[in-house]
């Protein structure tokens, strides 16, 4: 028992000290953006990587999630011989919750885990002591234009996902199920309210894209040294931003009601 | 024991502890490292030479005592204070440190961009003419991960004296070399030190080389430090300053021996008949 009380005091210190730590990391990076020069060129190489290379996961999931959605939501609707909201069902789901939720976790496990990794790896290497000495701030120089870039891709890829998710139901529904197109087009364009629901399904991803940023260079900066350290910085990545996510939706959703 | 720093003292440690967690590093180090001297940190692995380079450098902090570099005291400075204490300095890192997304020819350009306003046809001119220096020439569009290990030791040297530092840290360049890639970066650090007059620490365990081209030793052994010129050392009447040396030797020649397996027995064996 004495052991058990150990050692969770020990993960609730643990806790606390990165807490601490991630928070002291985020103050240098908006430092950080705001010394000159601008890291454009970084920038825009960081939204090639982590923008450009996730739109093909980015629509085929958004498609089977839409797919899936139109599906189940046209088999629970029919009971009800309300088919015809099916536009609504599928565009509310995905706009509010299931767009910028799952696009983070996709986001979180392709661009997270790879900026960690890449980040671990040259801590490992010592590149980023290589930049230190010679005068050079890797925070401004390699972590920040990712952690921006991860923000300014974020809504972008999960409008990318709901645009998806909305054609996916849409085939489903209209052109595999019957509903009336017009039906499903006009529920849709009726249920959805442009600033209680899309700006507010954008704010989340930002929150979201500001989450995966700072998990991601944070676990990669502060890596161990070693193979099994990038290893080790990388996993946790996508565990802690995945958990990180799920929690924040939570009090998004209860605090924002997005 | 506390060093008084001498007049032609370049980088002065003044009772530096270290330790990384629970393993003590280094208890209390004082030593002096001259001006415009190569000085060679000798000591086996985990002795703390890289450490000590790395405490140069401001990468890490002492745990209790000082260190003076060019005149002045790192270790209290921040980090941005200390890019200033960073312009005079350059590392040469073990694994060579070169940006593994850039070609060698921006690997070195960088710093001349980031620091300096010449123009890109001045930028090329001059990273050329380093490269050229260090012997290295057709390897601008390479990435590092293309190079050789001594390749890559020669980009690392050509980044780390590009911007003309006062001082140059160089961390284990013979290891993992061949023996002519060893002479190689050997001849090269020499004559840059003999050239330019820049002071140069280099960590190594190589002591043939040592012997070579060292003007000053620091040598780190269980705990304690002990200095002086190479031959002093190695012919030092304290006995484990000079096993040290022994043994290193021995090593080597061991080492020789075993590589070439057939050649001597040969030789004793088999002699020409008259």
């Amino acid at each position: 028992m004495a052991t058990l009380v150990h050692s969770l005091g020990w993960s609730v210190l643990r806790f606390i000290d990165h807490l601490g730590k991630i928070t002291v990391f985020a103050g240098r990076i908006g430092r950080a953006v705001l010394t000159p020069p601008p890291r454009v060129g970084p920038f825009i190489q960081e939204l090639y990587n982590l923008g450009v290379l996730s739109l093909v996961i980015i629509c085929v999931c958004g498609l089977a999630v839409g797919m899936v959605l139109g599906l189940q939501g046209y088999n629970t609707l029919v009971r009800f011989g309300a088919t015809n909201s099916l536009g609504a069902v599928v565009g509310l789901s995905l706009i509010r919750e299931l767009g910028p939720v799952l696009t983070a976790l996709l986001a979180t496990g392709r661009a997270g885990s790879a900026t960690a990794a890449e980040i671990g790896t040259m801590v490992a290497t010592e590149q980023l002591d290589g930049l230190r000495m010679m005068s050079v701030n890797p925070i401004h120089l390699v972590v920040t234009p990712k952690a921006l870039a991860m923000i300014a891709v974020m809504p972008l890829l999960s409008a990318l996902f709901i645009v998806c998710g909305m054609a996916g139901g849409y085939f489903v529904g209209v052109s595999l199920m019957g509903v009336d197109s017009g039906a499903y087009v006009s529920s849709l364009e009726h249920a959805v309210d442009f600033r209680d629901d899309v700006v507010g399904s954008l704010l989340k991803a930002v929150v979201f894209g500001v989450l995966v940023g700072l998990i991601a260079t944070y676990r990669g900066y502060t890596c161990k040294p070693t193979s099994a350290g990038v290893s080790a910085a990388t996993t946790s990545t996508v565990v802690v931003g995945s958990v990180t996510i799920l929690i924040f939706d939570y009090f998004i959703t209860a605090l924002w009601g997005v | 024991m506390t060093v008084a720093a001498g007049t032609d003292a370049h980088v002065v440690f003044d009772d530096v502890y270290m330790a990384f967690e629970d393993r003590e590093v280094l208890r209390g180090l004082s030593c002096a490292f001259p001006r415009g001297k190569i000085s060679v940190i000798l000591g086996g692995s985990g002795s703390g030479k890289t450490t000590v380079l790395r405490l140069i450098g401001g990468l890490i902090r002492p745990h209790r005592g000082r260190i003076r570099v060019a005149d002045r005291d790192i270790s209290g400075l921040s980090e941005t204070q200390l890019y200033t204490v960073r312009e005079k300095i350059g590392m040469m890192f073990q694994g060579g440190a070169l940006l593994d997304s850039l070609t060698v020819f921006d690997n070195l350009a960088f710093p001349l961009r980031e620091h300096t306003t010449l123009k890109a046809a001045e930028v090329a001119d001059e990273v050329h003419r380093v490269l050229a220096a260090v012997g290295l020439s057709n390897v601008d569009a390479l990435l590092p991960g293309q190079l050789s290990g001594g390749m890559i030791k020669r980009a690392a040297l050509a980044r780390a004296i590009l911007m003309k530092p006062e001082i140059l840290l160089c961390d284990e360049p013979f290891s993992g070399l061949d023996p002519i890639s060893v002479k190689r970066i050997e001849a090269l650090l020499h004559g840059i030190n003999r050239r330019q007059g820049i002071t140069m620490l280099v960590s190594s365990h190589h002591i043939p080389s040592t012997m070579r081209m060292a003007d000053h030793v620091v040598l780190l052994w269980n705990q304690r430090v002990v200095s002086g010129s190479p031959t002093a050392l190695r012919d030092s009447a304290d006995a484990n300053v000079a096993e040290f040396f022994n043994e290193e030797v021995d090593a080597s020649l061991a080492l020789a021996e075993t590589a070439q397996p057939h050649a001597r027995p040969r030789q004793i064996s088999a002699p020409l008949p008259r």
